[in-house]
């Protein structure tokens, strides 16, 4: 430190300090401190801006283009034709106006069928946004000026693939054939959902009365779109809330697509969550750091203030100087991040079906923000200690760091990551649950950890170097149940994301008898249930029975009456949103156990209920309640006298609600049945659909594929999520190892004094960091067998079946691992003259 | 035998033309002002560092001549050291660091010589205590029980009263020096302290890295 700066500290302009802060990073950036906080900020800031730049465009997306995902203003969405009376005031006020329907269906070409959503558009559509076509599969797009002209169909290049299209050629939907003039590379408003994730079809609305597709008890959304003037738009808003039927509900650009805002929310709450364990990791690792960093710093602090630079000014040019690196570090994290989202982007992007824009800026401050919140809570406290360094310490050394700055630093950084929580978690409940359940999680790990330590001394006489190794980490306790704990969290998480996750997904798989229905056929007219037992008998197949079905909507239960605006829950809320399906049945179907009640005996029941337990605990119905469906416009009330517990899993046929017969004939029905057809009968299938073409065939094995594709994908953000978090637990690992630099030179030279090889410190640094790792491995597998136990049993209600791989590649792989990690991090203890050490450190 | 270092362009010379020879069973003090080269001159006695020039032969090895892990063997068999400040390995009991020596040289029996070794110097109640449990006196003892268990030819001391009151540090003294007749061991003492030198056969006086003739040699 030249003189020269220092004579002059008192009047030192802002300027001058910055330059001064500058070199001193410089000539800092050797020690290994600064570049561990560095690194643990830029993971830190990355995963926090990887989910941040992600959600951003698709709230962008949301609020930006809302009008696009819309395709309108505003639209009514009901699961009845909308009326006439809606259209005509839009029509009279001056609003521009189209109708859409959308309802899945089978597309049919020669042998090959596919399960489509299929989307009737009236002139004028879209209002909002564009449609775009191209005339060739993979050729360039423009944008289309008309809808669809009779007779033709716009398709994507997904339905040009599974039927073998080329433009031009012709497909059935229902009893109509259509042209494909042009490929269809983009539309608006996307739906998203179960029978919507089909290829896509836009037909014009005038054609579907010859398709013969919309029948009673046909899928159908019916969707009137409408766009004006902003003023126009929210005046006729306010009028036809007034004027909506059960069924019915207004979308405008402020409340957009539910759904995706419903996903996103929760998919930004677990993302961020997730990001933030490996803030806290990253966070230990700069307190470590920090700590050391001050400890190496003391003497040259004292120095400085030996020569004349007071308190403020050493305090300012440290905090400076780690502001600088902060800020640095925060940057490269966010360019990380916009990387990094890109991949997120590409696994959740498609989930969403949204059209992204590119990220925005906020999450790149609120990323720098946490960079910078991190330094304050952790490496500033133990910095200000610096400021405060006894000059006397130039003469004795033994004076060292003022007290108290332990607890401040503690408490400071508690404090940071606690309000970090709750902006993460939106929600003062979520977050105080988060905190407690992680404080509560760290305790436990902590105590478990301690006991292996402890029990890990029985390993003591394994030899000299084994005992070495274990004596140390038993030395560094707090340090080393430390390092367990955030090495174990990051191999936690991917042990959940990988082997738990493959054992639950086998465990559901083989919980399928094989021959378990693999088919599914919707939509058969009362009249067509004759006709396919007639093409059953023909073509030898066993005839599974088919169901009745009526589709009705909960009204009321007892005296009150219920919508979505009722519940809190989300799923209540789409259960009651949607239409039920009502089925009537003499007897109970053997896959269902009666779980309260009496199920109903006798040659004429009177009419009642039986309801599946489930449901009824969401919507909170119970025995002897009155139920009132609207069915057809028509109340059915009656009691419920039973309730059921049903295995979904079975893939058989069931209903949330049943009714004895003679209560639901009247009303218009439809039948389903599930079968199990053996591979190789694609020709059945063809010549079923070919024969009704109404009929929607669902193939169980290919819904499974999405699933478990969508989950794939999602489990594949997450997972990239969480290796930021191990890499904060290698970080924390570093930090420590950092930490203990000194006494390890010290103690090796001390063992080479003594005559100990370098292949016997080496074995020993190896005993001493496989422990460790075998250590966190096993937390690790214990916490990923907790999570999974709680998964399969009270989420997806499977037995759950212990798996020994868990713990097995968990210990081993944390075991060598962390040798390797650790061993890197220390061979320059075994390059040192042992007599240099000896000096410099006793 | 000299010893130089890098300094800048030039060399810095610690010791030089240094050569001296002590018979097996002599006891040699090692004086000196600070600064003078005595910690280096003993350091390369041990071979944890390397000459500039010149030759060590131990009981006939030539000390340079072997390998780090070589040297590091050697030590392990042939040479025990006490230091000013005690130089315990923190992590281990006072058995343990007894022990060390032994296991790492892999000789059978380790525990039963380390126990007696302890019960000569008077610490058999102080086995299972870590060295931050024990008192300055208690943990040089545990040293020097260390420095004699593996039978050591030579043993080496660096100011091993250094970092103690001068009541124990006499006790400590007193128990080397009757360790080292018992075992008839050959002692190289650096100490500044003139009484303790004039407790050994005689003295090698070093100023400014180079041997000055004494009255006592």
């Amino acid at each position: 430190m030249p003189g020269r700066e220092v004579k002059s500290a008192g009047r030192m302009s802002f300027f001058r300090e910055l330059a001064l802060a500058v070199r001193l990073l410089r000539r800092d950036q050797r020690a290994g401190e600064l570049a561990l906080i560095a690194t643990a900020i830029v993971i830190a800031v990355a995963s926090v801006t990887t989910v941040g730049f992600f959600t951003d465009r698709v709230h962008q997306a949301l609020g930006r283009q809302a009008n696009q995902l819309l395709g309108a203003d505003l639209v009514i969405v009901s699961d009845r034709p909308v009326g006439p009376e809606l259209e005509a005031e839009a029509r009279a006020r001056g609003l521009a106006v189209t109708r859409v329907m959308r309802f899945p269906s089978m597309a049919i070409r020669g042998e090959r069928n596919v399960l489509a959503s299929v989307k009737a558009v009236g002139s004028g559509y879209p209002l909002r946004g564009e449609l775009r076509l191209a005339d060739a599969l993979y050729g360039a797009d423009r944008r289309a000026t008309t809808i669809p002209e009779r007779g033709t169909a716009w398709v994507d290049e997904r339905l040009f693939a599974q039927l073998g299209l080329t433009t031009g050629d012709r497909f059935e939907l229902g009893r109509l054939a259509f042209r494909v003039p042009a490929v269809l590379t983009h539309e608006p408003d996307t739906s998203i959902g179960f029978l919507n994730s089909g290829p896509r079809i836009i037909i014009n609305e005038a054609d579907i009365e010859a398709t013969d597709l919309i029948q009673p008890g046909s899928r159908v959304g019916y969707r009137l779109q409408v766009a004006g003037s902003p003023q126009g738009v929210d005046a006729y808003r306010a009028w036809a809330l007034q004027k909506l039927k059960p069924g019915q509900r207004v979308e405008g650009i402020r409340d957009a697509r539910p759904e995706i805002r419903s996903a996103l929310d929760r998919a930004e709450k677990f993302l961020s969550l997730a990001a933030l364990v490996s803030v806290v990791l990253a966070a230990v690792a700069i307190g470590l750091s920090a700590r050391r960093f001050l400890q190496r710093h003391l003497d040259a602090c004292a120095m400085m203030r030996c020569l004349g630079a007071s308190d403020g000014l050493v305090l300012r040019l440290y905090v400076t100087h780690f502001a600088l690196l902060g800020i640095v570090a925060s940057v490269i994290g966010c360019a990380v991040g916009i990387g990094a989202q890109a991949l997120l982007a590409r696994w959740l992007g498609s989930l969403v079906a949204v059209k992204l824009p590119a990220p925005g800026a906020l999450p790149a401050l609120h990323g720098i923000a946490t960079g910078l919140a991190l330094l304050l809570g952790f490496a500033l406290p133990p910095l200000t200690a610096l400021g405060r360094v006894p000059t006397l310490r130039v003469l004795r050394r033994d004076l060292g760091v003022p007290g108290g700055s332990a607890l401040l630093t503690y408490a400071a950084g508690y404090a940071v990551i606690a309000a970090m929580i709750f902006w993460k978690a939106h929600d003062l409940k979520l977050g105080a649950m988060v905190i407690g359940g992680f404080t509560a999680a760290m305790v436990v790990a902590a105590v478990l950890t301690w006991l292996l330590l402890n029990a890990a001394g029985a390993l003591r006489t394994q030899g000299v170097t084994w005992r070495y190794g274990i004596a140390n980490l038993r030395r560094r306790v707090l340090g080393s149940v430390l390092q367990v704990i955030a090495l174990g969290i990051g191999m936690m998480a991917l042990l959940v994301l990988t082997l738990v996750r493959h054992d639950l997904l086998s465990a559901w798989q083989t919980s399928l008898p094989p021959d378990a229905p693999n088919r599914f056929i919707v939509n058969v007219q009362p009249e067509q249930v004759p006709l396919l037992r007639q093409f059953f008998e023909k073509h030898a197949v066993r005839q599974p029975p088919l169901y009745p079905m009526v589709r009705a909507r909960l009204v009321q239960i007892n005296d009150r009456r219920v919508s979505s605006a009722t519940y809190a829950d989300e799923r209540a809320r789409r259960l009651v949103d949607r239409e039920f399906n009502l089925s009537w049945a003499e007897r109970m179907q053997s896959d269902n156990r009666l779980a309260a009640g009496q199920w109903w005996s006798g040659p004429h029941p009177a009419p009642q209920f039986s309801v599946e337990d489930g449901i009824a605990e969401t919507l909170g119905m119970h025995v002897n309640d009155v139920l009132t469906f609207d069915v057809a416009g028509t109340p059915v009330s009656a009691r419920v006298t039973s309730l059921r517990k049903v295995d979904w899993d079975t893939f058989n046929v069931n209903f949330f609600v049943v009714a004895p017969p003679g209560v639901l004939e009247q009303y218009p029905a439809t039948f389903v049945t599930s079968f199990y057809l053996p591979p190789g009968n694609a020709a059945l299938l063809a010549s079923l659909v070919r024969e009704f073409p109404n009929f929607l065939l669902i193939d169980v094995a290919q819904v499974m594929g999405q699933v478990q594709k969508m989950m794939d994908q999602v489990a594949q953000a997450v997972e990239f999520i969480f290796l930021f978090t191990l890499l904060a637990g290698v970080m924390v690992l570093y930090a420590a190892i950092g930490s203990t630099q000194d006494e390890r030179l010290y103690e090796a030279s001390i063992m080479r004094t003594l005559g100990a090889s370098r292949g016997q410190l080496r074995r020993a640094i190896v005993a001493e960091f496989a422990v460790l790792g075998a250590l966190a491995g096993l937390l690790a597998a214990a916490g990923a067998t907790a999570l999974g136990f709680v998964i399969a049993t009270r989420i997806l209600n499977l037995p759950y079946t212990f798996s020994g791989e868990v713990w097995l590649v968990g210990t081993l792989a944390g075991a060598a691992g962390i040798a390797a990690a650790g061993y890197a991090g220390t061979r320059s203890v075994l390059r040192v003259a042992p007599l240099k050490t000896l000096r410099e450190l006793s | 035998m000299g010893k130089t270092v890098p300094n800048g362009s030039t060399g810095l010379t610690i010791l030089r033309d240094i050569s001296f020879e002590v018979r097996a069973g002599e006891a040699v003090a090692i004086v000196g002002v600070s600064g003078s080269g005595k910690s280096t001159l003993l350091g390369l006695l041990a071979g944890l560092d390397t000459p500039s020039a010149g030759r060590i032969q131990i009981d006939g090895h030539d000390l340079f001549a072997l390998d780090e892990d070589g040297r590091a063997a050697l030590r392990g068999r042939m040479i025990g050291f006490v230091f000013q400040s005690f130089q315990l390995l923190p992590a281990m009991t006072a058995l343990e660091n007894v022990m060390l020596p032994l296991e790492l040289a892999g000789s059978r029996g380790a525990r039963a010589a380390a126990l007696g070794m302890l019960e000569r110097v008077g610490l058999a109640e102080r086995l299972g205590h870590y060295p931050k449990q024990l008192s300055g006196g208690e943990q040089q003892r545990v040293a020097i029980a260390r420095a004699f268990v593996t039978q050591p030819a030579l043993l080496l001391a660096d100011e091993p009263t250094g970092n103690l009151d001068a009541a124990t540090g006499s006790q400590v003294i007193d128990l080397m020096f009757e360790l080292n007749r018992e075992r008839r061991t050959t002692l190289l003492l650096v100490t500044h302290d003139e009484a303790l030198s004039q407790r050994c056969d005689r003295m090698l006086r070093l100023a400014a890295g180079e041997l000055v003739p004494d009255a006592g040699a």
